[in-house]
C-alpha cells in the first residue's frame, strides 16, 4: 500500500482518521450544508448530496455567509461533523469553524492536499504533530 | 498570542467567568487564525436568537444555550452586560406576522423572551442585516466585529471600516470582552486588491449590480477585487446588492471601486504596491453568464411568491416598490413580502407606504428574511426576487424554483402571477 505523508500547521489539535472526501470547490456553511445530516446541499456544488459526517474533509476553504461556524457547530452537536479537516485558504469562517467543530484541523500543507488526496483514500490526521498520513485507495 | 495587561487580567478571571471564557475562546480562535494579538473594538454585530430546538433543549435558559454556542462552554454561565456597543442582526421571525410565517404562539413567546434577555444584557435590537441603514454607521478605520457577510463587505468596502466576517461565537465573545483577533481585514496589507476587473458594459441599477457582483464573486472567491470602468455612480442600495452578491457566489469581504469606495482614490492606491494582479473582464458574455446562473433553477413561469429586501430594503427601495404597486393588487393566491429593518417600517408607516403595500395584498415585514428564518408562504413553488443573494440561496435551502430580475419585473410578476423578465 502506497503511503504519503504531508506536513502542515495546526489549526485545531487532536488526532483522527477516516475516509477522505475531497473537493476543489469552496464550501458554504449556512445555506450550503444540512447540519442534521452532515450533507452538502448547495445545488451548484460538485459534492451536492454527499455527506462529510465522520470523514476527513479536504477542501480549499470556507465561503459564503458568516453563519459558517454556526451550522458546522450544529453539525457537531448532531454528531455529523467531519472527523478532521484539511484546507488551503485561511479565513475567519474556517478558523472559527475549526475551533467550534473540535475536530483536528491543518492548513499550509507542504503539498496541495486537494491534488494529492482522492475521495476514498484513508487519511490519518495528527494535528498536534502537524502530519497527515494518506493510504491510497487501490 | 501576545496579551496586554487588561487582557491578562480578564483571562485570570478579574472580570468574572463569562468574560474569562470569552477571552479564552478568542485566544483559541486567534491562534487558529495565526493572529499575534487582539484589537479593541466598540462595535460588534452578532446573532443570539435561540431556535426552537435550542430553546427547548436548554429549558428556556438563554444563558445556557449561548454559553454553548457563543462561548463554546459546556458549563452554563450567566452572561453579564456586554462590554462593547453591540447590535443584533436579522432574526428568524417577525413576531407581528407569526401566522403568515407558519409560526405559533410558542415561537412568539420564545422570541419575546429572547428580546427581553438581549436587552437585559445590553444588545441593541436592530434586528436587521443592514445596521448601517438604521444608525450603526462605522467611520473609516473603525475596528469592528460583525458577522453577516453582506454587511461585512459593505462596511469594509463602502465605509472603510475594518472587520472580518465573524461568526456566532466570535461576536458573542467580542461583545463580552470588547476584543477581536487582529488579523485579516483589520490590517492594511490584507485590504489591498488582488484582481482587476475591467468592466466593459454599462452597469446601472440594482439588477445589473447584482449580475456584476455574482460574476466577480464566482471568479475571485475570497480575494479582494478592484472594479475598474464604472462610469455611472452607483447608489448605496446598488452597492448593498453588489457586495451581497459577491459574498454569495464567492466569499468577498472587501472590494475597491477607486474613487467611489472608501479606501482608495486610484487603482494604484487600491493595489497598494501588490504585484501579480489577476486581470479579468466583464463584458456581454460574462453578464449573460451571471443572468443565466441566477435563473438556472427556474423553469415554471407561474410565480406564486415575490420577495424584496435581501439585504433589507432601505426607505428609498420601499418608496420605489410603492410607486410600482400603488392602486394595483397582487394576484389572488400569490404572496409578496417586502422586508425591512423595523426602524424603516416605522418610517414607511408614517409615510403611508405600509398601507399602500397592505392594500395591494402584500406584506411589509421586518426583523427577518426567508433564508434566515426558513420562512415562506405555505405551498410556495416558484419565487421571483430582485435579490441576487436570495436567488442564489433559496432554491438550495427551500427546494423551490427562483427567478431573478429587476424590481419592476418582480412587482409585475406579483400582479400577474407570470414571470416575464428577460435580459435586455
Amino acid at each position: 500500500m502506497k503511503k504519503i505523508v504531508l506536513h502542515g500547521r495546526k489549526v485545531y489539535g487532536g488526532c483522527a482518521e477516516g475516509e477522505a472526501l475531497v473537493t476543489k470547490e469552496m464550501i458554504s456553511g449556512w445555506g450550503g450544508i444540512d447540519p442534521a445530516t452532515g450533507t452538502i446541499i448547495e445545488l451548484r456544488h460538485e459534492l451536492h448530496g454527499k455527506s462529510f459526517a465522520g470523514k476527513v474533509l479536504v477542501f480549499p476553504g470556507a465561503k459564503g455567509s458568516s453563519g459558517w461556524s454556526g451550522v458546522f457547530q450544529a453539525a457537531r452537536l448532531a454528531g455529523k461533523a467531519p472527523a478532521a479537516i484539511l484546507f488551503n485558504e485561511m479565513n475567519t469562517k474556517i478558523a472559527l469553524g475549526a475551533t467550534v467543530i473540535h475536530a483536528p484541523a491543518l492548513t499550509e500543507l507542504d503539498q496541495n492536499p486537494i491534488e494529492i488526496i482522492r475521495t476514498g483514500d484513508w487519511v490519518k490526521v495528527d494535528a498536534d504533530n502537524g502530519t497527515v498520513e494518506i493510504t491510497k485507495k487501490e | 498570542m501576545k496579551l496586554t495587561d487588561d487582557e491578562k487580567a480578564m483571562l485570570d478571571g478579574a472580570e468574572g467567568k463569562a468574560r474569562q471564557k470569552a477571552l479564552e475562546f478568542l485566544i483559541r480562535y486567534g491562534t487558529a487564525l495565526g493572529a499575534e494579538r487582539l484589537v479593541d473594538t466598540n462595535n460588534v454585530g452578532g446573532y443570539m436568537i435561540a431556535d426552537r430546538a435550542g430553546y427547548q433543549k436548554f429549558g428556556g435558559s438563554f444563558d445556557a444555550l449561548f454559553s454553548l454556542t457563543g462561548l463554546d462552554s459546556e458549563e452554563p454561565i450567566e452572561l453579564p452586560k456586554v462590554k462593547a456597543f453591540s447590535c443584533q442582526f436579522e432574526t428568524d421571525m417577525d413576531p407581528e406576522y407569526c401566522k403568515i410565517e407558519g409560526k405559533d404562539e410558542e415561537d412568539y413567546k420564545r422570541f419575546r423572551a429572547n428580546e427581553k434577555w438581549l436587552s437585559k444584557i445590553g444588545v441593541t435590537l436592530m434586528c436587521t442585516c443592514t445596521p448601517y441603514l438604521v444608525g450603526n454607521v462605522p467611520v473609516k478605520g473603525e475596528h469592528c466585529a460583525w458577522m453577516e457577510s453582506s454587511a461585512v463587505v459593505y462596511i469594509n468596502s463602502v465605509l472603510g471600516a475594518r472587520t472580518n466576517c465573524e461568526g456566532n461565537a466570535s461576536t458573542t465573545a467580542a461583545m463580552l470582552t470588547g476584543k477581536i483577533p487582529y488579523w485579516g481585514f483589520h490590517t492594511d496589507e490584507h485590504r489591498r486588491g488582488t484582481h482587476r476587473i475591467q468592466v466593459e458594459v454599462p452597469v446601472k441599477g440594482l439588477m445589473e449590480w447584482g449580475l456584476l457582483g455574482y460574476y466577480i464573486g464566482k471568479q475571485v472567491g475570497e480575494k479582494v477585487p478592484v472594479v475598474d470602468g464604472i462610469h455611472v455612480l452607483p447608489s448605496r442600495d446598488d452597492l448593498k446588492q453588489f457586495g451581497a452578491a459577491t459574498a454569495s457566489s464567492g466569499g468577498v469581504e472587501m472590494y475597491h471601486i477607486p474613487g467611489i469606495t472608501a479606501d482608495a482614490h486610484t487603482l494604484e492606491e487600491a493595489f497598494g504596491g501588490r504585484t501579480g494582479i489577476v486581470e479579468l473582464k466583464y463584458g456581454p458574455a460574462e453578464r449573460k453568464w451571471a443572468y443565466e446562473q441566477l435563473n438556472l433553477i427556474g423553469t415554471d413561469k407561474n410565480v406564486d411568491f415575490v420577495m424584496f429586501g435581501c439585504p433589507h430594503n432601505s426607505i428609498q427601495q420601499v418608496e420605489e416598490i410603492v410607486k410600482l404597486l400603488e392602486g394595483k393588487h397582487i394576484k389572488d393566491g400569490s404572496h409578496m413580502w417586502v422586508l425591512v429593518p423595523h426602524t424603516i417600517k416605522d418610517l414607511a408607516t408614517r409615510n403611508g407606504y405600509t398601507k399602500i403595500i397592505e392594500d395591494a395584498g402584500a406584506v411589509l415585514m421586518s426583523d427577518t428574511c426567508p433564508a434566515l428564518g426558513h420562512l415562506m408562504p405555505k405551498g410556495t413553488k416558484v419565487m421571483a426576487t430582485n435579490s441576487a443573494k436570495q436567488a442564489h440561496y433559496l432554491p438550495s435551502m427551500m427546494g423551490i424554483e427562483a427567478w431573478y430580475g429587476t424590481t419592476e419585473d418582480c412587482v409585475n410578476a406579483a400582479i400577474t402571477g407570470r414571470w416575464e423578465g428577460e435580459l435586455k
